[in-house]
């Protein structure tokens, strides 16, 4: 298969154009995000397996680099949902001009950023959950 | 000489037919997943702590249960879909067909796993 013409790909782009970042970031928080389910899983088989091992996995899914890892999580989360949406919009043939393009790889952009705050201040505001 | 036909070395090299029905799998799931992957972070960060009892009798309900399923199968499958055509546009080694068998069996434990613990509460065999 390596002996197969292709034509020059990679090469030929300019790395940084907000295409390119806006169909990456949206490639890396979904691979971030399949990781993360493996998490989800590891905690529901640990309700599933009763009290004691609920509170084994507890006592690391607690742990500060998972609360890091959660907070990453809302922001793939949110940053893969807007930008899905974006894509759910391209798929009817609208919004692809390239102005119009433009704007919603910034509007994405922000309201991620927007929604990711929303989502870590309500999982992490004092009071909230124990 | 290999005993390779002609037809045998070109097969396999060109589209798989299968793009538009990958495609079409990607966006039916992602649709669904918008209104149910928004509502399990907001049941998840409404409930009122995470301790065994309260994620047990919430996990419990119903409809939580079938939610929760939904969800978790919706979210294996698209994310099966999505690594599928990561690991297919950049893995070009030998090592390709490894990694996709890999990441399929994952997807697979990982929606039967959270499918079983969710019907194990459901069914109250985590009290």
């Amino acid at each position: 298969m390596s002996q197969r013409p292709t034509s020059p790909h990679v090469s030929v782009y300019r790395i940084f154009r907000y295409t390119m970042f806006s169909s990456f970031a949206n490639r890396v928080t979904g691979v971030l995000m399949s990781i993360g389910l493996l998490v989800l899983v590891y905690w529901l088989m640990s309700v599933a397996s009763g009290n004691a091992a609920y509170t084994r996995a507890a006592a690391v899914l607690s742990s500060p680099v998972f609360e890091l890892i959660y907070a990453g999580l809302l922001f793939t989360f949110s940053y893969h949902l807007v930008a899905g949406v974006r894509h759910l919009v391209w798929d009817t043939g609208r919004g692809l001009e390239r102005q119009q393009s433009q704007r919603s790889a910034w509007i994405v952009g922000i309201v991620s950023v927007l929604l990711t705050i929303a989502f870590i201040y309500w999982a992490f505001c004092p009071g909230a959950h124990s | 000489m290999s005993l390779r036909s002609p037809l045998g070395t070109v097969l396999g090299t060109g589209s798989a037919k299968s793009g538009a029905h990958h495609w079409w799998l990607q966006r039916l799931t992602s649709i669904a997943l918008v209104p149910l992957t928004i509502w399990f972070v907001v049941s998840l960060l409404s409930l009122p702590s995470l301790d065994h009892v309260t994620v047990v009798s919430w996990m419990a309900q119903s409809w939580t249960a079938l939610f929760l399923i939904l969800f978790i199968l919706v979210a294996t499958w698209h994310s099966q879909l999505g690594v599928r055509v990561v690991v297919e546009d950049y893995v070009h080694s030998g090592l390709r067909t490894l990694v996709l068998v890999v990441i399929t069996f994952i997807h697979a434990l990982v929606a039967v796993a959270g499918v079983f613990a969710v019907l194990k509460v459901a069914f109250g065999g985590a009290a």
